[in-house]
């Protein structure tokens, strides 16, 4: 059989660590936790624990466009990401260009539905119709599709911290049956004290960020040192017998016997009882590690894509013959991706 | 491994041996092939939350049974499953058994949702605001909420362990999922897929909806001159795909063939159409591209139709650019009359709908449509009819500029 390659052409990130890929490689290089700060909240005088993206110094290009006027940060976290990714890709106009859009996110547009919700539930007959429509989970690739200017394919897809690797395999689909030319692989999600909230119930001690990651993949390299998606392991879903434990490890004997020269980028976050899982399936492992959230928070969907931007640089910049990324998810799946130097 | 594919083979055709579905019609195929045979109106006053403050206070509310279909759930998880997993349920186990799948292999889910599990979404809100807060129940709500539970909730039920997808493109959403299904099937990167789509009426999205006054407060009649707007739904539709050859080879009924899907982005507007319907032109053509086919093969197309004056004048402007000609005699009909918007399930119960139209051969009316809005070239059904259709198309448009259309053949 002739596997068609698939190439990582550019990366995009916005994270607490700034705008940009380069802040957040030089937050995971130095190693050390991010601030963390509180989101306002209606319920009473508690508070949570979030790293939050920082204001920037000049407000990007991309987010000039008139869409995102009123638009959530969740929308302008993935253009940016989004745009960043297609300008290092070498994509600087998408105009001819068969390009699709998925998008995976697990809390969506939380802000905004927050603040819609508790409208309704103040009066619901004064609730407002400018928040309506940026509640609903697409709006963020509709957004990037007024941006890109483009009517390609896009899906939005929703799940757990997994969403990310669940959207590149439906862009490597598209791919292989020659349905675009490249596609845009965008994760984002925005802070708010409900999901901090919620995040306490599964795990105390957890914190919350926020952020988006993108990654444009094609069937052509770039010019630039290129990097291979090699694979993406089966879906291991917390079904049936499969526990979460079960699950990671599962998911780890899918990956291939380990070279000299591999990294593995994990998705522990830094509580114990969180990690157990997906620490327990790679207590064999004796190479270099990355945990990007340990240092820039439980980011969901959007810290899967920051995993897999630093294994690309990571191949990029020749740390690494191969990076396997692990991602043991909180409710769904534990699923890997691994990627090689090209 | 899910990427590379383990399989490198010739486009498959796909059939459908099975199919679930909820509407407020009822449960199950008869039922609803009976109330959508002659446009029959299924609202009734809003029960779920309080509508009293809202402009519009009815919907086509599901009547759903205390009791659910047996599966492998263990009774605790049947206690805490919310209306959305109820409803789910209820369309997995109908196309389940439908199909009589024994599978040898990872049965894959494509699901389409807008709403996920807002019911459990909103009593968490509420808890979540009390002080001092509550703790108990929280973690289960929290879940509940999320559109993976109700993935989950299927997969424990009926014992698959296949990959999950779970398309949230608004209101083409239960297109896009059995798109995308259609496309894994017939790449050979799945075997045995369930898909469609799911949404359970909600506050937020009634009160969304009912704040934009896009909700008709007379009575939702698509492609009428005098439409004032949509009637909001909920419900649940699935279908089983698989292979041709493999349901040759085990003897299944086949309900119908998916020949071609085809789904582009609208960057008009976030909420409103290209008033030329350019994008929705665009849908349809790259699905009738898939088999080369072209409208005059098409015996009915079921519209998006909402009943909203900008949806149906663009939808209806690119229904006639796209037929050209065959537009004067191709049967066009919206079935949301009967049912109302069912969001992320719309696109799913729709091609049941287009299954029932192929296999039973008739055309779902519209009898509530007084003045057809001359935008229209098209006969627009508006009594009860038999026909002869051979492939219906199925068109869902959404929020975000998200549109899609499925293509499906009568299996004879």
């Amino acid at each position: 059989m002739v596997v068609t390659p698939i190439f990582v052409r550019g990366c995009g990130a916005v994270s607490p660590a700034g705008w940009g890929v380069e802040p957040l490689l030089n937050a995971l290089r130095a190693g050390e936790t991010l601030p963390v700060q509180s989101p306002a909240s209606p319920a009473g005088d508690r508070s949570w624990r979030v790293r939050t993206v920082p204001t920037p110094a000049s407000r990007p290009a991309a987010l000039a466009h008139p869409r995102l006027r009123r638009a959530s940060a969740i929308s302008q976290f993935a253009v940016a990401a989004a745009a960043e990714a297609l300008q290092h890709g070498g994509f600087a106009s998408t105009q001819g260009l068969r390009l699709g859009v998925v998008t995976g996110t697990h809390t969506a547009c939380i802000r905004y539905s927050e603040r819609f919700f508790g409208e309704v539930l103040r009066d619901p007959a004064t609730a407002s119709p400018l928040l309506f429509p940026e509640t609903v989970v697409n709006a963020p690739a509709s957004h990037l599709a007024a941006f890109l200017g483009g009517t390609g394919v896009s899906y939005s897809l929703i799940g757990d911290q997994t969403a990310f690797v669940q959207a590149l395999l439906v862009a490597t689909g598209w791919l292989l049956e020659h349905r675009v030319d490249a596609c845009l692989v965008v994760s984002a999600e925005e802070a708010a004290w409900v999901v901090a909230d919620a995040q306490q119930r599964f795990g105390r001690g957890i914190v919350g960020s926020e952020g988006a990651g993108a990654i444009v993949l094609a069937r052509e390299a770039g010019n630039r040192p290129g990097v291979r998606l090699e694979r993406i392991t089966d879906a291991h879903l917390y079904a049936g017998r499969l526990t979460r434990n079960a699950a990671a490890h599962a998911m780890r004997h899918d990956f291939p016997r380990s070279l000299p020269n591999e990294l593995l980028v994990d998705a522990r976050c830094g509580v114990a009882r969180v990690d157990r899982a997906e620490t327990a399936a790679w207590q064999d492992w004796s190479g270099p590690r990355l945990s990007p959230r340990v240092v820039l928070g439980e980011g969901l969907s959007a810290a899967t894509a920051w995993q897999g931007i630093a294994a690309c640089a990571a191949l990029a910049d020749g740390h690494a013959d191969a990076a396997n990324v692990s991602v043991v998810g909180a409710n769904l799946q534990a699923i890997g991706m691994r990627f090689v130097k090209a | 491994m899910l990427f590379p594919p383990e399989t490198n083979c010739a486009p498959q055709r796909v059939v459908v041996t099975g199919a679930g579905i909820v509407t407020a019609l009822g449960l199950g195929w008869r039922a609803n092939a009976d109330g959508f045979r002659v446009g029959r109106a299924a609202f009734r006053p809003v029960t779920l939350f309080d509508v009293s403050r809202q402009r519009v206070k009815t919907a086509g509310e599901v009547p759903l049974p205390t009791t659910l279909p047996p599966t492998h759930l263990s009774p605790r998880t049947l206690r805490r499953l919310n209306r959305a997993s109820r409803l789910l349920l209820w369309a997995a186990a109908e196309a389940w058994h439908q199909a009589g799948w024994t599978p040898d292999g990872p049965v894959a889910q494509v699901l389409g949702t807008t709403n996920c599990g807002a019911e459990s979404g909103a009593n968490y809100y509420r808890s979540a605001l009390v002080s001092p807060p509550v703790h108990r129940g929280q973690p289960t709500r929290a879940f509940g909420h999320q559109a993976q539970h109700q993935a989950l909730v299927v997969a424990e039920a009926f014992g698959f362990e296949g990959p999950v997808t779970i398309v949230s493109n608004a209101c083409a959403s239960g297109s896009n999922a059995i798109g995308h299904a259609w496309e894994l099937v017939r790449s050979g990167r799945a075997e045995w897929v369930l898909a469609g789509g799911y949404d359970a009426l909600s506050q937020i999205a009634f009160a969304g909806f009912d704040s934009l006054q896009v909700v008709s407060l007379t009575t939702c009649r698509p492609f009428d001159q005098q439409r004032d707007g949509l009637a909001l739904g909920e419900g649940a539709a699935l279908l089983a795909l698989e292979p041709l050859d493999r349901a040759r080879r085990r003897g299944a009924e086949i309900l119908g063939e998916i020949i071609g899907y085809g789904s582009v982005t609208d960057c008009h507007h976030l909420t409103q159409p290209h008033p030329d319907g350019t994008a929705a032109l665009e849908s349809m053509r790259l699905a009738c591209a898939c088999v080369n086919v072209g409208p005059e093969s098409v015996g009915y197309v079921n519209a998006h139709g909402t009943g909203t004056p900008l949806n149906d004048a663009a939808e209806a402007r690119a229904i006639n650019q796209w037929a050209g000609a065959r537009a004067t005699s191709l049967p066009v009909s919206s079935t949301k009359g009967s049912v109302g918007h069912l969001l992320g399930a719309a696109g799913a119960v729709e091609a049941v709908i287009g299954l029932m139209v192929l296999r039973e051969q008739w055309l779902p009316p519209e009898p509530c449509v007084e003045t057809l809005d001359p935008v229209c070239a098209f006969p627009l059904v508006r009594q009860p009819q038999d026909a002869n259709v051979e492939v219906v198309l199925s068109n869902s448009f959404g929020f975000g500029g998200a549109n899609a259309s499925l293509l499906m053949r009568r299996w004879s």
